[in-house]
């Protein structure tokens, strides 16, 4: 245990809230799906790499849905990977959350206005608890969302969690 | 036990799976532990880049859209389309800037090598190649980021030009970047290519013949390690590549067999030394000049059709375009090389195991954005 070991005379006993002890456990050990999708899942990579290095934030890609909180949607959602996308999603255990990683998953991006294959944005199929925009974003935005979300989960609380809502429908 | 039947199981290996780079399904039947089939089914990433091309406004807007094709090589992207407009255009570009896009589409070549080497070393069951990979692909990056400010799509070249010149000390930093990549290469040599265990999970696994190479269309640096000498770079030539002094590796017997997956893993190793002798080279005859003289303001080509490949870390890269002479192309195809190799990958993978099946498809080094354009 290193720091606390033999530090305390009687059993031990920390006070806290639940939430606050739930939170925290959540927070620090995020398990992203290992799920790419387009040129996001490069710069995902990357930040999973030595440059980055993910593992500092207790994250580590796990090749199941049904072993991970989070999923990254790294990259262009078309309209046949939407379904998959959101069975992906049905299949992750609670509690869960969606990362929406540039700019093709949060509105289409550059394929908006011609890509007839392309779905308009991930949150017409699943609920996303942070968008990070970039085309593709770097390392340090996708860093910064994943802080973003460690921030939300460390406000949550037990009694009232919103429920993230889709925006629109798969059309 | 042989007189024992089983029935054949058809199982998806996709489109979720970490080791089909990407979005692609694979349809396996099975029997047992040995595949008898593999059928690709692609399509969950088609992101309608022909249609994009006739829709843009003009020309140079279709650059950022080639970009996200094989977005591990962007630079190698843009680079047909820039000869193919410039040839319907009948411009030439500045020395300049031909030698800086080939200096930038060699560096990018490696930057794809080492993605493919790792990823493919991570597929075999070897985390650590995998990060040392990405450690000196970072150093790749930050060469392209302070040139042009991205990292990894860069929309770098114009038609006529490049969009930005060359940093202050790009030279001494791709030099800098050059000597410390050597040794780097030596260190992958050791950790993988000749580890015993990767030996024995890729040599003489999935061996493609060099005719059957050939039926399926397939190019690169599959193509060359069945044995193959075949690199457009010499073969139809074009920008600058004449001028410079380089290698075209070709698939070897004396660890494997020619055609197997370690030779297609190896092949990329040496033609990423091949590609440092190119920038070397290209660094020390780098003309002066003005890398956005030549740039058109309005592109109007004449009506006529023009097909231009060139050699793309994947294989043959190559646009057909036909122009209607109007400021927009009224018909593009992209011939990508990722598309055509995984058509072969049934032919070497039919009677292998499904780990096999892994190194397969790992060693043909596909990108889905390419696959399905």
């Amino acid at each position: 245990m290193g720091l606390l070991d033999k530090q305390f005379e009687h059993s031990n006993i920390i006070i806290t809230s639940v939430d606050s002890l739930l939170n925290w456990a959540r927070l620090s050990s995020l398990w992203p799906m290992s799920f790419g999708l387009a040129c996001c899942a490069i710069e995902m990579m990357a930040t999973a790499a030595s440059h980055y290095d993910l593992d500092r934030f207790g994250m580590f890609m796990r090749p199941s849905p049904r072993q991970s909180d989070l999923m990254l949607v790294a990259g262009t959602v078309t309209l046949k990977m939407a379904t998959r996308v959101k069975r992906l999603y049905d299949q992750m255990p609670e509690p869960r959350y969606v990362i929406s990683m540039g700019s093709c998953s949060n509105c289409g991006g550059p394929y908006w206005e011609h890509g007839y294959h392309v779905l308009k944005g991930v949150d017409r199929v699943i609920p996303v608890d942070v968008y990070i925009p970039g085309c593709p974003p770097r390392p340090e935005a996708l860093l910064e969302g994943i802080m973003k979300l460690q921030e939300k989960i460390r406000n949550e609380s037990l009694a009232q969690r919103p429920q993230p809502k889709l925006v629109g429908e798969l059309v | 036990m042989s007189e024992i039947r089983t029935e054949d199981m058809v199982i998806n290996m996709g489109p979720q799976h970490p080791s089909t780079h990407g979005v692609l399904r694979l349809a396996l039947t099975l029997n047992g532990e040995i595949v008898e089939d593999v059928v690709p089914h692609i399509g969950y990433l088609h992101r309608c880049f022909e249609k994009h091309c006739e829709a843009m406004t003009n020309y140079q807007q279709v650059v950022p859209y080639t970009d996200r094709m094989d977005y591990l090589t962007s630079m190698n992207n843009n680079f047909p389309w820039v000869l193919a407009i410039e040839k319907l255009l009948k411009i030439e570009v500045p020395e300049r800037v031909a030698y800086i896009r080939v200096i930038m589409a060699e560096l990018n070549r490696i930057a794809s090598h080492l993605v493919a080497i790792g990823t493919y070393g991570n597929d075999i069951g070897a985390t650590t190649p995998f990060l040392f990979c990405f450690r000196d692909r970072e150093k790749i990056l930050d060469l392209f980021e302070k040139t042009c400010g991205a990292r990894l799509l860069y929309n770098y070249m114009r038609v006529g030009g490049l969009s930005h010149d060359l940093h202050k000390g790009f030279a001494e930093e791709a030099r800098q970047f050059i000597k410390e990549f050597r040794p780097t290469i030596k260190e992958l040599n050791g950790l993988l290519s000749y580890n015993k265990i990767f030996i024995e999970r890729t040599a003489r696994v999935g061996i493609l013949p060099a005719d059957v190479a050939i039926n399926w269309g397939v190019t690169g640096p599959i193509l060359r390690a069945s044995g193959v000498k075949w690199d457009l770079r010499k073969n139809d030539t074009y920008s600058l590549y004449d001028r410079f002094q380089f290698d075209i590796p070709v698939g070897t017997d004396d660890v494997g067999v020619i055609g197997d997956c370690w030779n297609r893993y190896m092949l990329r190793m040496r033609e990423m030394e091949e590609s440092l002798k190119i920038i070397a080279q290209a660094l020390d005859t780098l003309p002066e000049g003005d890398v956005k003289a030549a740039i058109p303001k309005r592109i109007r080509p004449d009506p006529g059709e023009v097909y231009v490949r060139t050699e793309s870390p994947k294989g043959e890269l190559g646009f057909y375009v036909i122009s209607d002479g109007s400021a927009t192309p009224f018909r593009v195809k992209a011939r990508a090389p990722s598309f055509c190799n995984l058509g072969a990958l049934p032919e070497f993978s039919r009677g292998v195991m499904v780990a096999d099946l892994i190194a397969n498809l790992g060693s043909i080094d596909i990108v889905l954005g390419e696959v399905d354009r």
